[in-house]
């Protein structure tokens, strides 16, 4: 199962660009319009491209909780799911399989993240071991998204309901602290937002190894909140899968 | 003539129909705008204070921005309604009731022109309830809101004649992708002189920059470039209204 996962997104450019261009895009869009934020006293560094580039790690991470719901509520729909059920396959590796394909296009989208953000300027405090500690927290956060993607796909049954998910997904990733740090939001309501969306924490979780190094609070909320997302998705689409197969 | 407008006004009524029975298909596109300007203006606040940024408001610099964006993603949302319409046989079925075919997309256009309207009075009462100040007076703000309507015709016929090539849905992201990418080479974050980078040569060719600009100058009341701004508009109407007109021959050939 998760080389049949790799192998159709390897096969469906389609799919996996857009994910992966659309996030550079949005990073060039906001680092050449809003370099002059570094200028506001307190901004906790002068390259708005180090700043930026944390956010865009989540970005692609949560556009890819489409990529893994579409697949398998493709699978539902075309009947292949059905198929895979009357196999003696456990469910965990049913899952597990889905993942595989997102857990490592996460891995490569970090690297060319990584590479472009060289590429343009960006530093990154924490060095190489950062580097790793980066693709740890972002292959946990693809299969907290993912599991979501997973979810949704379970007990719709339909790719038509996963894509709904998108305007969801733009507004966790807005109303968070990723154009401007949490301090520096002027609008109360706005840094309330921010501060109650877990998706800020993650942010600035990567945020931190590019502009401080090791900041043990900013990782430890990081990988706290991946985890708990990571467990509660898989769980609830654990539980979602067995009710569709008991269905079926 | 009266045969033309009556059948324009016919689609432009069954467009409005069909958008306004279904909730869920005029919500998002009243959310969207909203969206944007509560993130931007709420979240970015703080950019206004930066150095140079000699524009008096926070809100109604990013309130410009939206309008144009909302305006011209109505025209893409009615290009939609044109590719579902020609999708289901509907667009077929039009085309042998309406003698002179260019009444469809005139249709679209009307009912696109008309579904801004409520858009308009949404984001700018949330906009005004929010806080945002406006300089400009009545005149500035007739040409600002002029020159988002031509934004809304403009990617409206763009959409068209994607729409009436396809004649399927899936053309949406076709559609939609240009439109938003394009918006977003424009100074949406800073003005024009604050950009830096690759960002700066891009926005000063982007159309929609002069657009947005002069939009903002208007919210102002200190009108800048206005000529340039709907030289623009109308220079891009002409074009894609050719476009749209070579998509409709397209679908008439296709039968």
């Amino acid at each position: 199962m998760a080389g049949r996962s790799v192998v159709r997104l390897v096969r469906q450019p389609a799919a996996v660009v857009p994910s992966v261009i659309f996030p550079l895009f949005l990073l060039a869009v906001n680092t050449g319009g809003l370099n002059t934020a570094t200028q506001i006293p307190g901004f906790p560094t002068d390259s708005y491209i180090t700043f930026a580039l944390g956010f865009t790690f989540i970005q692609a991470a949560i556009f890819s909780t489409m990529n893994a719901g579409q697949a398998l509520a493709q699978d539902i729909e075309n009947g292949f799911f059905s198929r895979l059920v009357l196999t003696p396959m456990r469910p965990s590796a049913l899952m597990a399989g889905q993942l595989a394909g997102l857990v490592m296009l996460g891995q490569m989208q970090a690297l060319l993240y990584i590479a472009v953000g060289y590429a343009t300027g960006a530093e990154f405090e924490a060095g190489l071991a950062g580097i790793v500690v980066l693709a740890v927290l972002v292959s946990i956060i693809s299969v907290g998204f993912g599991g979501i993607g997973l979810i949704m796909a379970l007990r719709t049954g339909s790719g038509e309901a996963v894509q709904g998910m998108f305007p969801l997904m733009f507004v966790l990733l807005f109303f968070s602290s990723m154009a401007l740090p949490r301090d520096l939001i002027e609008q109360d309501w706005f840094r309330f937002l921010a501060t109650i969306n877990p998706v800020s924490y993650l942010i600035e979780a990567i945020r931190s190894l590019m502009i401080t190094g090791w900041d043990p609070e900013a990782l430890g909320l990081g990988f706290g909140i991946a985890i708990v997302l990571a467990v509660v998705t898989i769980t609830i689409a654990a539980f979602s899968l067995r009710g569709r197969m008991l269905k079926k | 003539m009266s045969g033309y407008l009556s059948s324009a006004m016919g689609i432009s009524w069954r467009y409005l129909h069909n958008l306004y029975t279904r909730p869920s298909m005029f919500i998002p596109s009243l959310l969207f705008p909203l969206f944007f300007l509560a993130a931007f203006a709420g979240g970015l606040s703080a950019v206004g204070d930066s150095p140079n940024f000699d524009y008096y408001d926070f809100t109604a610099f990013q309130f410009c921005f939206v309008l144009l964006q909302a305006s011209a993603l109505a025209g893409v949302f009615a290009g939609f309604s044109i590719a579902g319409d020609f999708e289901q046989g509907m667009g077929r079925r039009m085309m042998l009731a309406t003698r002179h075919r260019s009444a469809i997309v005139l249709g679209y256009a009307i009912g696109a022109a008309a579904r801004l309207g409520v858009t308009w009075v949404v984001i700018t009462g949330v906009a005004l309830l929010g806080g945002m100040q406006v300089s400009g007076g009545g005149l500035d703000l007739a040409g600002m809101y002029s020159l988002a309507l031509l934004s809304n015709v403009a990617a409206l016929l763009f959409s068209a004649g994607i729409a009436l090539r396809f004649r399927s849905l899936q053309a949406g992201p076709l559609m939609q992708m240009p439109v938003f990418i394009i918006l977003f080479l424009a100074p949406v974050y800073v003005p024009q002189a604050l950009l830096t980078g690759w960002i700066e040569p891009v926005a000063s060719v982007n159309p929609l920059t002069a657009l947005l600009n002069a939009a903002r100058s208007l919210m102002a009341g200190e009108p800048t470039g206005i000529l340039a701004a709907y030289a623009v508009a109308f220079l891009m109407i002409l074009l894609f209204g050719l476009w749209a007109i070579s998509g409709l021959r397209r679908a008439e050939a296709a039968g």
